[in-house]
């Protein structure tokens, strides 16, 4: 671990009760949802971690407990380092408080972890599907979202395969 | 009909202010098919007359599920959809996967296969550049400097036609260095290239920096505070044009590039005509690059010689069963990569193109999740262009450089 980081995981872990993983010279600590913001909050204030660079959540469906991990990755300019934080969700109703009050990027990027992963997000200022289309149903990064594609519609199967298709027939 | 509109408004109300409610302001879509909204953007705009009070992108026209289609893919496979993302910066985009699954299975890569992915990314990094410069006199009614870009763009395609056999989906860097080594050809063509286009970047500021229409239009327009910015996630040369010196080249060198001598171009001014002046510096330090990299090319190999993850050379593969096997293998199996992940970044011509990749412990990945430096570049615009005409808003789009496939994914 870098020298420069070790006080910073140290404070966040005393604070917030976080563990940490290392691999390949990346940090990455677990912080529990409901202390997320506070951790962001205090990573950008005191610690100097201006940028949130990426936002994202893996789904390790079918485990349960936890099913998503919600990744931030913070970058901070005026020291020049980084940290990932990982916020385990369970997968029978995710939540996640929002993040927007603390990085304004961040109201893009839970917008598409509501769309691809179907995680709620509490306190959101815009709550709409971001890439996919409105009246899309269900969320495609999910593991159990299959990956499918669209049956090539011929003479033989035209009447078949339109019977099946959601546009509106009048 | 009406119905229609009605949801529509019901559906953004908490987005624009109270007076489009009443009908006191007026919401018009700009786009998709907008030319100057640089691909299938759409913009919803609240407008005031001809000044804009609200503005709402509405994105995911290009989405084609990238991030879902590369789970499915092994490794070497799913890098070939890395092109079709930004595809102003295939080789770019190909060069942030690759470190990304260099740094996942832990590969080396031997120094001549570092310095040509630095040459060509540089180069790419200026034909990005000259699409940007481009369509960027075009929507300000330029129409001259487009037609000049692209003449120099097509000499930087023939070299990576020449190294890779295709002008844009390239695909030539690969996990452990190259795809194979470049012909003899390339190093004069790329002499030739370094030879001409400093004038012809000079000829472009002569068309360009001090015309007074031109100079009219982008000066104190389209102000970007330097700590928006970074609320907002803003990289690159939109970032440095704010007076914030962040490059990764130089703050967290990889492929070597701490051996070149180069300077980060940054303005404090924050407006479009900062952004523009940015990127027309970039395009002389990437030349500088890329001549200091042709000066001390190593000779040597171009991939790893780790048979765990580069195929071996078609010559082996006749007399050493070995590499039949670590050929079939890799061909038909693919690599297994460690249960961990990695987040790796890159500097693109845009800003910073992260790759977080997860493995499972098979052969393909996990998750992959492509951060995008257009995506956030784009949802600072809403606060950039708040207050100006319309007109300048098609300047302002054009100035923060955002490609459409990249944000979409």
């Amino acid at each position: 671990m870098d020298k420069k980081l070790e006080p910073i995981v140290k404070i966040v872990q005393d604070k917030f009760g976080a563990t940490f993983e290392e691999f390949r010279d990346e940090v990455h600590m677990f912080v529990k949802p409901g202390n997320i913001v506070a951790a962001l909050m205090l990573l950008r204030d005191e610690q100097n971690f201006e940028l949130l660079s990426a936002m994202t959540a893996v789904d390790y469906y079918p485990q349960s407990e936890p099913r998503f991990h919600v990744v931030y990755q913070l970058t901070s300019i005026v020291k020049n380092l980084s940290l990932q934080i990982r916020v385990p969700l369970n997968g029978s109703s995710p939540k996640l408080p929002t993040a927007t009050g603390v990085y304004d990027v961040a109201n893009w990027r839970e917008r598409e972890l509501l769309d691809m992963f179907g995680i709620e997000i509490e306190g959101h200022p815009d709550p709409r599907r971001i890439l996919m289309p409105e009246d899309h149903e269900g969320h495609p990064l999910r593991k159990d979202y299959p990956l499918g594609y669209e049956e090539p519609q011929f003479t033989f199967n035209f009447d078949e395969i339109d019977l099946g298709k959601p546009y509106a027939k009048e | 009909m009406s119905q229609i509109e009605e949801v529509s408004i019901e559906k953004f109300k908490h987005l624009v202010s109270e007076r489009a409610l009443t009908g006191e302001t007026m919401l018009l879509n700009m786009g998709p098919q907008h030319p100057s909204t640089h691909g299938v953007l759409r913009l919803l705009l609240e407008l005031d007359g001809e000044i804009i009070v609200n503005c709402i992108p509405d994105i995911g026209f290009l989405h084609t599920g990238i991030e879902k289609n590369m789970e499915a893919k092994t490794y070497q496979k799913a890098e070939v959809m890395t092109d079709r993302l930004d595809y102003m910066n295939p080789i770019g985009n190909n060069l942030a996967y690759v470190m990304a699954v260099e740094k996942l299975v832990d590969l080396d890569v031997p120094p001549r296969a570092q310095a040509l992915r630095v040459i060509l990314v540089e180069l790419q990094r200026i034909a990005s550049h000259l699409v940007w410069l481009g369509a960027f006199g075009l929507d300000l009614a330029a129409m001259s400097v487009f037609l000049y870009c692209f003449r120099d763009r097509e000499l930087i395609l023939d070299i990576f036609e020449l190294v890779s056999g295709a002008r844009m989906m390239t695909t030539y860097i690969r996990p452990g260095g190259v795809w194979r080594d470049v012909p003899v050809e390339f190093e004069k063509s790329v002499r030739d290239f370094l030879k001409i286009f400093p004038r012809r970047v000079d000829e472009y500021e002569k068309l360009m920096t001090k015309n007074p229409i031109f100079v009219d239009r982008l000066v104190g327009i389209g102000y970007l505070d330097k700590d928006v910015a970074l609320q907002y996630g803003v990289t690159g040369p939109t970032l440095r044009a704010s007076g914030v010196d962040w490059d990764l080249r130089k703050a967290r060198p990889y492929s070597g590039y701490e051996q070149y001598d180069f300077n980060v171009p940054i303005r404090t001014e924050g407006d479009t005509y900062a952004r523009y002046l940015v990127r027309i510096d970039e395009l002389r330090e990437s030349l500088k690059i890329i001549e200091q990299a042709m000066n001390k090319l190593p000779m040597g190999a171009v991939h790893s010689e780790n048979r765990k993850f580069v195929p071996p050379p078609r010559s082996e593969i006749g007399t050493s069963m070995e590499s039949l096997i670590h050929f079939f293998k890799l061909w038909t199996e693919g690599f297994p990569a460690p249960k961990a992940s990695v987040y790796s970044a890159v500097e693109s011509p845009r800003g910073e193109l992260g790759m977080y990749l997860e493995g499972d412990g098979g052969p393909k990945p996990h998750r992959i999740h492509l951060r995008t430096p257009s995506f956030d570049n784009l949802a600072v615009l809403p606060q950039i262009v708040k207050g100006h005409l319309v007109a300048d808003l098609v300047a302002i789009l054009a100035s923060i450089d955002i490609v459409l496939g990249d944000i979409d994914r």
